[in-house]
């Protein structure tokens, strides 16, 4: 079958956990390059072993080679910042999965063929994966004016880049609660909790509603649940809508698939399983375009 | 001795979660202007998990944080504003409005293990001309030595204070004297304590560090705060008075300020009942409290095994959700085991 080329830039815990995806599961992309800025790093080493090619040159070796179309960034929010221009204007697709937001916002369950021509799609975050379809699904029974979410993750997992992004973690996951959750208002909280064992990545989701529809809201949640397990498994509801008022309550936790670090790192799941279930689908479409001689 | 403590005063900020939040900002205005004249380094106020803390989490404020900074902002004349974030909850638009209404510190609470997730607020609080602080929870729980290289990483991200906060009362004073010691052989900024009062132990703590080196103290007028409240600004500022140490503080305005101003505003006096003690014992942040007794309620389950549990998982300061799913899997056990008998 035929695929094209694609490179990850930032080897750190996301870009390793999506490297190993891209050469599991992928059927379109074919993973040429991981490119980091140091030359000893885990991620690099991991790649080496898989037989990838691998740099410590960063974005750089990316714009000299003809033969990547797409590009994964899972560096920070800044860094990417600065490659986002740069791989535009050598004509490379960038999957965004750090919190910079600078191309639309992209949720496989809700808008996963909505953007397949943008130069730039963004991930959010993986807080946001895990709760805004939940959002999502509610708000589609009834109209919700404010929806807030907490993601709460294991210290374990959360690496450097995400660390040094969390205030555009935050004001991107409160943002992408109100485009693609399609709250009126949203307000995300981020948590990193350090407990040994690691806990589970916990989400609990918050919605006030205009109408309060026990049974309509609950299947809607369930439904939701259903399409996001078809892509990350280990995605359960923990708590199902609890409700209070006008105030729904939902607590879903995400458990990994342990493809880099062990299963308690189902943030890492939801945002690489994301990623590569939208560049599988921009993949597909070029390549239909190509042999349709477009 | 030559020595001075700074104290801050939090009676508006630890004390609006034994209000729910629920200070209205003329309230705040009045009690910010009495503060204002005791003497203290500087007040703190707003929404208990700090700016940008309103929210269903954690309970809607009465009003806006800018409310709040407009009303109080122009009261406080002879001491200093300061406002807390937690990455995370707050964000730079918080800061920014801190900046804005004229704040001197921006206090940056991280989980101490978590302390880089704070790199980012302090080096924008620096930016913006506040000073940032550096203030970590949970030090007991970790050895001192890792207490020590988390305290060299907030003053290598350029926090001119570094404070350890024991949201849970649950540290005893050897521990405190023990770490604030050693911080203090390591970093070259002044460091500072917060402690709780759920054991009945902040005032023992706080002069511990004091005893340490400590040269910050976080208090509140009658201990109001969180959980069995906070180390009383009246009674440190007579302990400090008893051990010859100078504080600036005049005792019987902050006494005077506290039965005139505070106590009618208080809903109940700051006793510590069996549910705080539990706080203290198990090593919950006492703002957890009231959302512990609340899902408790609502799940038919002893608070004091939520807050048992909730010691056990070892929570971070911000994961009060946690208390409906602890209770929800208690009450989930309660009735398996009843269907099993």
């Amino acid at each position: 079958m035929q695929k094209i080329g694609v490179a990850i830039i930032g080897p750190g815990n996301i870009g390793t956990d999506l490297m190993y995806k891209v050469i599991k599961k992928s059927k379109y992309l074919d993973l040429k390059l991981v490119t980091g800025i140091f030359a000893e790093s885990e991620g690099l080493r991991l790649a080496r072993e898989e037989g990838i090619e691998t740099s410590a040159r960063g974005i750089d070796a990316i714009l000299e080679r003809d033969d990547i179309k797409l590009v994964f960034d899972a560096t920070t929010a800044n860094a990417h910042m600065k490659h986002a221009p740069l791989l535009r204007e050598a004509g490379i697709v960038a999957v965004d999965l750090t919190p910079a937001a600078v191309g639309p916002y992209v949720m496989p369950v809700v808008n996963l063929n909505e953007h397949l021509d943008a130069p730039n799609v963004n991930l959010i975050t993986c807080g946001g994966q895990a709760t805004i379809p939940i959002v999502y699904a509610i708000s589609r029974v009834t109209p919700i004016p404010y929806a807030e979410i907490v993601a709460t993750i294991s210290s374990k997992s959360a690496g450097p880049g995400t660390r040094q992004s969390i205030d555009e973690f935050t004001i991107t996951t409160s943002r992408g609660i109100v485009e693609i959750g399609k709250a009126q208002k949203g307000k995300a909280i981020i948590l990193l909790n350090p407990a040994v064992p690691p806990m589970i990545m916990n989400n609990t989701i918050y919605a006030l509603v205009e109408t309060v529809d026990e049974e309509k809201i609950t299947k809607s949640v369930e439904n939701i649940v259903k399409e996001v397990q078809e892509f990350v498994p280990g995605y359960r509801m923990k708590i199902p809508p609890t409700f209070d008022g006008n105030k729904v309550t939902v607590m879903v936790e995400v458990e990994g698939s342990g493809d880099y670090l062990p299963k308690y790192s189902g943030n890492l799941d939801i945002e690489t399983s994301a990623a590569l279930a939208m560049a599988e689908r921009i993949a597909r479409d070029r390549l239909l375009k190509i042999k349709k001689g477009e | 001795m030559g020595k001075k403590i700074k104290i801050f005063d939090l009676t508006l900020r630890d004390g609006s979660h034994a209000k729910s939040h629920q200070y209205t900002p003329e309230q705040m205005a009045t009690l910010a202007g009495q503060i204002d004249k005791i003497g203290v380094e500087a007040i703190e106020f707003g929404h208990g998990n700090g700016l940008g803390g309103s929210s269903l989490q954690y309970g809607f404020a009465a009003a806006s944080d800018r409310d709040y900074i407009e009303a109080v902002s122009p009261v406080i004349k002879n001491s200093n504003m300061s406002i807390i974030i937690l990455p995370g909850v707050g964000t730079r638009h918080e800061l920014n409005l801190a900046k804005e209404f004229g704040a001197k510190y921006a206090r940056i609470c991280t989980q101490i293990s978590e302390v880089d997730i704070g790199e980012q607020h302090i080096k924008m609080a620096k930016k913006l001309g506040l000073i940032p602080i550096s203030v970590l929870p949970c030090a007991s729980v970790i050895p001192v030595e890792e207490t020590v290289r988390y305290a060299q990483m907030a003053e290598s991200y350029g926090a001119e204070v570094v404070y350890l906060l024991d949201g849970g009362g649950y540290q005893l004073p050897e521990q405190t004297f023990e770490r604030i010691s050693a911080m203090k052989k390591a970093i070259d900024v002044p460091v500072g304590f917060h402690g709780h009062n759920n054991l009945q132990l902040a005032v023992a703590n706080s002069k511990a560090a004091v005893e340490a080196g400590a040269e910050y103290i976080d208090c509140c007028l009658k201990g109001f705060g969180a959980g069995a409240g906070n180390c009383p600004t009246e009674i440190f500022v007579a302990v400090l008075g008893r051990m010859g140490i100078e504080s600036g503080v005049n005792l019987y305005q902050t006494m005077d300020i506290g039965d005139q101003y505070l106590r009618p505003l208080m809903p109940r006096a700051m006793e510590i009942d069996s549910d705080r003690i539990m706080l203290g014992y198990a090593g919950c942040y006492s703002s957890f409290l009231l959302f512990a007794q609340r899902a408790g309620e609502k799940y038919q389950v002893d608070p004091r095994d939520i807050i048992k549990e909730i010691g056990k998982r070892e929570c971070t300061e911000g994961q009060e959700n946690i208390c409906i799913e602890v209770a929800y899997d208690l009450a989930k056990e309660k009735l398996a085991k009843q269907t099993s008998i």
